[in-house]
């Protein structure tokens, strides 16, 4: 393997990967309903980006279409929890 | 256009992980708030393109999605933000100033 | 539901817009020309352009022109250059061991009235330094300030409202 190679497939989605599970530890921990929903919001944003580079490693272009639906569902979601926490859905 | 794509991905998984860091960091949900959208944004969206690039074949789909995520992301956030006010959740010790009375007048004042 | 009189022109100018935008982002997403797909994506454009060109202009975007576009294409290269800068400085509070956040929660005021102008603004200043839209009435917006330079209404209009504001009041209104 080469130095890109291993940069790609290695490195970047450790370091994604490691920013996620930061992300689910704050959803373990966040004092607040709020606290979690955020950290639900981010890892949904950064797990999107994972996907697409996750495609990439393995040369699937499936996974782009998985992403793409997964961004639109997770936004409707992330919408409808807001305002089920202000008390109006 | 491989090395072009691979600087533009690793900034943004540079992003991508201080975002998530800001999250865990941060002492309150408004500040958390401001970590998640500025960076995460950013950075899936750079992350998406130095896909597209490494790729050129997916350089649509993948200017589609990051552009999706652009779009979207403020707006999901600004909508839990406004949870965050209505559900009044407490500001962290460092808060300087709250001004969030004066806007509940002009709430008062538009019905 | 609040019905508008529309003129038959505009219906066919929505309906023109809407299929021209939707056949694009198919064929961005099937990013082929086959006969089949294509034909495909013109029929389910055509229903779609059909079923919203009635709810085109309530958005309330202006006609357009020249000047428009060249301040869309300014406002956009002004708005990435801010979104970087943000960026830079999130990653600079985040990475900081002390952490040197300053927050605070303010009002500011908009000058501007077209309700997707006022979107369009509260997307920028959440993307832009320091700065969250939390909640929106009329034309008083709250704020997140993570650095709060000045309390009053009227110094963080100035500091953070007026420079989209003079982008967007050409291009909405």
């Amino acid at each position: 393997m080469s130095g890109l190679e291993v940069l790609t497939q290695i490195v970047f989605p450790v370091v994604i990967g490691a920013g996620i599970l930061l992300c689910l530890l704050r959803m373990l921990g966040g004092p607040t309903t709020v606290d979690r929903a955020v950290a639900v919001d981010t890892t949904t944003t950064v797990t999107v980006a994972l996907l697409v580079l996750l495609g990439f490693v393995f040369q699937r272009y499936v996974y782009l279409d998985v992403a793409l639906v997964y961004a639109v569902l997770t936004f409707i979601g992330a919408v409808a929890i807001a305002r089920y926490l202000e008390g109006g859905l | 256009m491989l090395i072009a794509g691979a600087i533009i991905t690793s900034t943004g998984t540079i992003f991508l992980f201080l975002g998530s860091l800001g999250i865990f960091r941060f002492p309150d949900v408004y500040n958390r708030l401001q970590a998640g959208t500025k960076c995460t944004t950013l950075g899936a969206f750079l992350t998406i393109i130095g896909v597209g690039i490494m790729q050129p074949d997916w350089f649509l789909k993948a200017l589609l999605i990051a552009l999706f995520i652009l779009l979207t992301n403020p707006i999901s956030s600004h909508a839990l933000g406004r949870a965050a006010c209505k559900t009044d959740v407490p500001l962290c010790e460092q808060t300087v100033t709250d001004k969030s009375q004066e806007f509940e007048d002009c709430r008062r004042q538009a019905q | 539901m609040e019905q508008q009189n529309i003129t038959a022109a505009e219906r066919i100018k929505s309906f023109a817009y809407l299929l021209v935008f939707s056949l694009a982002v198919w064929l961005a997403l099937t990013s082929s020309v086959e006969i089949q797909e294509v034909g495909v994506g013109i029929a389910i454009s055509v229903v779609v352009a059909l079923w919203l060109s009635r709810y085109y202009f309530r958005l309330g975007l202006p006609p357009f022109s020249a000047k428009r576009v060249l301040f869309l294409f300014i406002y956009l290269v002004v708005l990435g250059a801010e979104i970087l800068k943000a960026n830079f400085d999130v990653a600079y509070r985040v990475i900081h061991p002390k952490m040197p956040i300053n927050p605070g929660i303010v009002v500011i005021k908009t000058g501007l009235k077209s309700d997707i102008a006022k979107m369009a603004l509260a997307n920028s200043i959440t993307l832009t330094p320091g700065t969250f839209t939390l909640d929106i009435i009329g034309d008083n917006l709250l704020i997140h300030w993570i650095n709060v330079k000045a309390e009053e209404v009227e110094g963080a209009t100035e500091a953070i409202g007026e420079r989209f504001e003079k982008y967007l009041k050409v291009i909405f209104e």
